[in-house]
Parts: C-alpha cells; sequence; structure tokens
C-alpha cells in the first residue's frame, strides 16, 4: 500500500467518521448522560435511514427527510423508554426487543428489499453523496455543530440539568422532585434522533437504505467514545469537549478502519476489530485497578453498610 | 404538619421472608417539631421515612402533609414538601456534577424546570454566601464536581440543598451515621443551626441514644414498626439514656437492643 492509496481513502474515511461520530453523541447521551446501555441504536440506525430513504425517493426535499428520520428514530427511543420505565423492563432487555422490532419496521419501510438505492436522484434531491468528497464532509460536519450546540443549550438549562442528575443519581434526582422516569424516556428519543439522524446522513453517503446497517453501530458509538474521551478527558473535563472528543473519536476509528482494510483485511472481519477496540477500552482500566494499581474500593456506603435496604429500619 | 395514621407496610408479603416493617404506625407531628427518632435494629425507623417519602406505597393507612393526603402521591411529586438527607452521603447528591448544578437542581424543588439557563448569575453569589456558613471552604468549589468531595462535605452540600427551598418537613435518615465522630459533630451543629433557622419541621432518626437526647424537642421510640415511646418539651429534657432504656422495657417488654446504638 502506498502513501497516496492512504492519503487518498483519507476524506472518504473522515467523511465517514464524521456520520459515525454523529451516531456515537447519541450514544453518548443513553451511554455516558442516562447511564443505559441502549441497544436500541442498532436498529434506529437503520430506521433513520429507511424513512430517510423513502421520503428521498417519494421526493420529499432532504433537510424535512433528515428532520422525520429524527423524529422517527426518537420515537424508537420513547418505545424502549416505555418498555424499561412503565412496564419494567430492564433496560439492556428492553433495547434489544425494540431493536427486534424495529427489523420488522424496517423492512416494512424499505418496502420489504433489503436494498434500496437513492443515488439514482440528481444531486439536487440528497444533500450529499460519497462522490463528492468536499460535501461529505461539510454536510455532516455542519449538522454536528448543530447539534452540540443545541445539546449544548439543552443540557444547561433548568430541565436539562435534571436529565443529567437523572442518570448520574436517581435518588437524588426523585428526592430533588425530578421525574426520573420521564427524563429517561425523553433522555433515550433524543438519543435514538440523533442516532437516527446519522443513519439518514449514511443512506446519503452510501447512496442505498441497507436493512442490515446499524448491526453492531452501538459497539461502533461506544469504541468512538472511548478512543474520544481518552483524550478529551484529558484537555478539559466538560460536556463541549466531550462531544467534540466524541465526534473525532469517530473520526479516528473510521481512519483506522479504512487503513485495515488497504491493507487488505476482509470487511467481514472487522466487526471483530470493533469489538475488540471496545472490549480492550472497557477491561483496561478495569486490569489496571484490579491487578496493578492500589485497591481502591469504591465506598459507596461507607461506615455502617447494611444490607436490605429499606426493610432493616 | 405531618399526620401518619395506621401505617401498614409488609415487605415481601406471602413469602417465608414476608417482615411487617409498619404495623399500625401513628404519629402526628405540629409544625415546628424537631423529632429525634430512636429503636432497635428492625424497629421500622427508617421504613417510616421511606413511606413519608414515597419511596413506595403502604399497605394500608394515610399519610397527610401539611393538610394534603400524599398516601398516593409519586415520590417526585411528594418531593416539593420534602427536605431530605440520606444516611449514605452519596446519595444526596450527583458526584458528576458541579456543586453548583446539585444545589441549582435543589434550588428548584417543587417549581416548574423550564427551558432557561440552569443557574443564573445571582444565584452563584448566594450559593457561595450559603456555602461560606459551611465553613468547610466550599464557597471558593462551586465548579467542582462533587465527587471529589469528602463524606462529611457531601452531607453537609445535602443538608444545604435539602433546605434551599423550605420544606414543610425535613427527613434526616442517620444523616451522621457514615461519618467520623469530628465531621458527625459538625453536621449535627449545622443540622441545629439550620432547623433553628428556618423552623423547619424536622424527624432526625439517630443510632446514638446521647444525640437524640440533646437534639430537637421531642423523641421518639419505635418497636416492632410502632411508636411506643413519645415524650417531648421539658419531660424529655430531664431524661437520661438511663431513662431511655427504662421506658424501652417497659413499652416493649425486652431489653433494649442494637447492634449499633450507641448509649452514650
Amino acid at each position: 500500500m502506498s502513501l497516496t492509496v492512504f492519503l487518498n481513502s483519507l476524506p472518504g474515511a473522515v467523511a465517514q467518521g464524521l456520520i459515525w461520530g454523529l451516531m456515537a453523541i447519541g450514544v453518548y447521551i443513553s451511554y455516558k448522560i442516562l447511564d443505559i446501555a441502549d441497544l436500541t441504536v442498532d436498529g434506529s440506525l437503520c430506521t433513520g435511514g429507511c424513512v430517510c430513504a423513502i421520503l428521498l425517493v417519494n421526493g420529499v426535499p432532504a433537510w424535512i427527510s433528515l428532520i422525520i428520520a429524527f423524529l422517527a428514530g426518537a420515537l424508537t427511543g420513547v418505545v424502549t423508554g416505555f418498555l424499561h420505565t412503565a412496564l419494567g423492563i430492564p433496560s439492556i432487555l428492553a433495547g434489544i426487543l425494540t431493536q427486534l422490532m424495529l427489523y420488522s419496521v424496517n423492512l416494512l419501510i424499505n418496502e420489504g428489499k433489503a436494498l434500496r438505492p437513492v443515488n439514482r436522484f440528481s444531486s439536487k434531491e440528497i444533500l450529499f453523496s460519497s462522490n463528492d468528497k468536499l460535501m461529505s464532509i461539510v454536510i455532516p460536519l455542519a449538522i454536528i455543530v448543530m447539534v452540540i450546540i443545541g445539546l449544548w443549550l439543552f443540557f444547561y438549562t433548568e430541565f436539562g440539568l435534571t436529565l443529567k442528575s437523572t442518570g448520574d443519581n436517581p435518588d437524588m434526582s426523585r428526592a430533588q422532585g425530578v421525574n426520573v422516569n420521564f427524563n429517561k424516556v425523553l433522555g433515550l428519543a433524543i438519543s435514538n434522533g440523533i442516532v437516527a439522524l446519522a443513519g439518514s446522513l449514511w443512506v446519503q453517503f452510501k447512496g442505498a437504505a441497507d436493512i442490515n446497517d446499524g448491526k453492531g453501530a452501538i459497539v461502533v458509538g461506544l469504541a468512538a467514545i472511548f478512543i474520544g474521551l481518552s483524550v478529551s478527558l484529558k484537555i478539559k473535563p466538560n460536556f463541549v469537549v466531550s462531544l467534540i472528543g466524541v465526534v473525532c473519536g469517530g473520526v479516528v476509528y473510521y481512519i483506522i478502519y479504512n487503513l485495515v482494510i488497504l491493507l487488505g483485511v476482509k470487511t467481514d472481519y472487522l466487526k471483530m476489530l470493533s469489538a475488540v477496540i471496545v472490549a480492550l477500552f472497557l477491561a483496561v482500566p478495569y486490569i489496571k485497578s484490579e491487578y496493578f494499581g492500589k485497591k481502591k474500593h469504591i465506598t459507596k456506603v461507607s461506615g455502617n453498610n447494611r444490607s436490605g435496604g429499606n426493610e432493616n429500619a | 404538619m405531618l399526620k401518619i395514621t395506621n401505617i401498614v407496610k409488609t415487605f415481601n408479603p406471602g413469602t417465608v421472608n414476608a417482615k411487617t416493617a409498619l404495623n399500625g404506625l401513628n404519629l402526628e407531628l405540629k409544625d415546628g417539631d424537631f423529632v429525634t427518632v430512636i429503636g432497635g435494629n428492625g424497629a421500622g425507623k427508617s421504613t417510616m421515612l421511606n413511606a413519608i417519602a414515597g419511596v413506595w406505597k403502604p399497605d394500608e393507612g394515610k399519610i397527610e402533609i401539611g393538610g394534603v393526603d400524599v398516601t398516593n402521591m409519586p415520590e417526585h411529586k411528594r418531593a416539593k414538601f420534602l427536605g431530605r438527607v440520606f444516611q449514605d452521603p452519596m446519595k444526596g447528591t450527583a458526584p458528576d456534577m458541579e456543586i453548583a448544578e446539585n444545589l441549582s437542581i435543589a434550588a428548584r424543588r417543587g417549581k416548574k424546570r423550564k427551558l432557561v439557563w440552569g443557574i443564573k448569575r445571582s444565584e452563584r453569589e448566594e450559593y457561595k454566601k450559603l456555602l461560606a456558613t459551611l465553613e468547610l471552604g466550599l464557597e471558593d468549589r462551586l465548579s467542582s464536581k462533587v465527587g471529589l468531595l469528602s463524606g462529611g462535605q457531601r452531607q453537609a452540600v445535602t443538608l444545604l440543598m435539602a433546605t434551599l427551598q423550605k420544606p414543610k418537613l425535613l427527613l434526616l435518615d442517620e444523616h451522621t451515621a457514615a461519618l467520623d465522630p469530628k465531621t458527625a459533630a459538625k453536621v449535627l451543629e449545622l443540622t441545629d443551626r439550620i432547623v433553628n433557622e428556618n423552623k423547619l419541621t424536622t424527624v432526625m432518626i439517630t443510632h446514638n441514644m446521647r444525640d437524640a437526647l440533646t437534639h430537637g424537642n421531642r423523641l421518639i421510640m419505635m418497636h416492632e414498626g410502632r411508636v411506643v415511646v413519645d415524650v417531648e418539651g421539658e419531660e424529655k429534657k430531664k431524661l437520661t439514656v438511663e431513662d431511655l432504656l427504662g421506658l424501652f422495657a417497659k413499652a416493649s417488654g425486652k431489653e433494649f437492643s442494637s447492634d449499633r446504638a450507641m448509649l452514650s
């Protein structure tokens, strides 16, 4: 592989990285802020893409298609949130159930086709395609900037702060009059809305809505989060810097991904790579503290530790 | 201010582990009462506070706060009446959020939370002054994450959060039990000051009999899910630890026993 081949692949890798970085922002909201490993995203990414594709094919303007795709994604988050909060299903299982439902729903939206092309239309109808290297970076970037500004404004409002506290400490939140269940549903809606938005950009980049898109999306999202936060938290641990870090994590991930492809690894094997990256990032802090660092017990209840909770009055 | 009528709560009903934690509990607090609660293991002290706070619904009975029937009101809704400090210092604050953010969430308890900026500049000044009264050096650390504070500092901040919006009722669930003696004394002193300044109606569970005697104007002792001793005013002031043990033995027909109760 020559350097020029690698350099030529860079713009495409960056564009893909940005789109998946946007998706990782969605995952960040559920995983980092709400403290829920939400597997809905594997389905909602595809839902966003399928919704966008059917709208584009039917001549709906691209910007409107993006917004509707966002709303469709938000709805999938509401379903998971409902299963979790109102029906008491553990969050991880609630996500898996919605994901499975979405496979059928996505196939329905795609009118039974595994692949629905969108790029046979003129470039007026889609915002960008992978052929247009500049626009396929500029447009995702512009959307990311808007999303980050929107989230920054929202999460620092009176209401937005309670969304953060919901994930950080639900006991404290309830004691301060926060409707924890409502916040979880809303947070999952925002999270999956953003994921679906990324899905709709992905469809335009790829030129087709693929029913298999989104498989393992949560893992790619987490990889982007871990790569990004490993650097950004060292710079400044604040919300906006974290989000920018997460997007950069997505870009770095895709540059590595592209490099591995250029080295001749078959794309079929790359899911292994994603999973190993995430497993490593999850395992390293644990291994460090468990086997190498000083034993540092996280004392949830210091002092008189009592089991039995409410019962032991 | 608080009226608990005939509350019954059984955990794990219908199983071998069934335990009736509250068994026809009655308690009425007047406006401004500061009640200390003592009792042995499984007496129902924390269960009572959880019933008042709405952690779950009681099987029977009625709870009113300031004349409002809250028996079926969800926990987050009745929070507007209540200030709560937990035994676990980790439980009352959001560790990954700034001190100022924690306070600002507490300052809006029971109010409609809008889509306006979460902390006003004037608020920061106010928080600074309030934190300074804690004398823990927190007034210059408004932007610090609460997770970086010590247990005692977190408990003091939680106390401030519980009382930022003057609650109808302040619930303290052994809030000094997890602290070292010196810090515990400091937090207790702070509790007394805040309660007196705001004339708060307060329920404080403690495992320290001395603290139960020296704080508040009223003392109740619980046993098997009921109040078995209830003294107030001058009568309470004259009580000694020995008197308490005697009262308990008389009321329950048993020796007072608790793994953790401190008799002096």
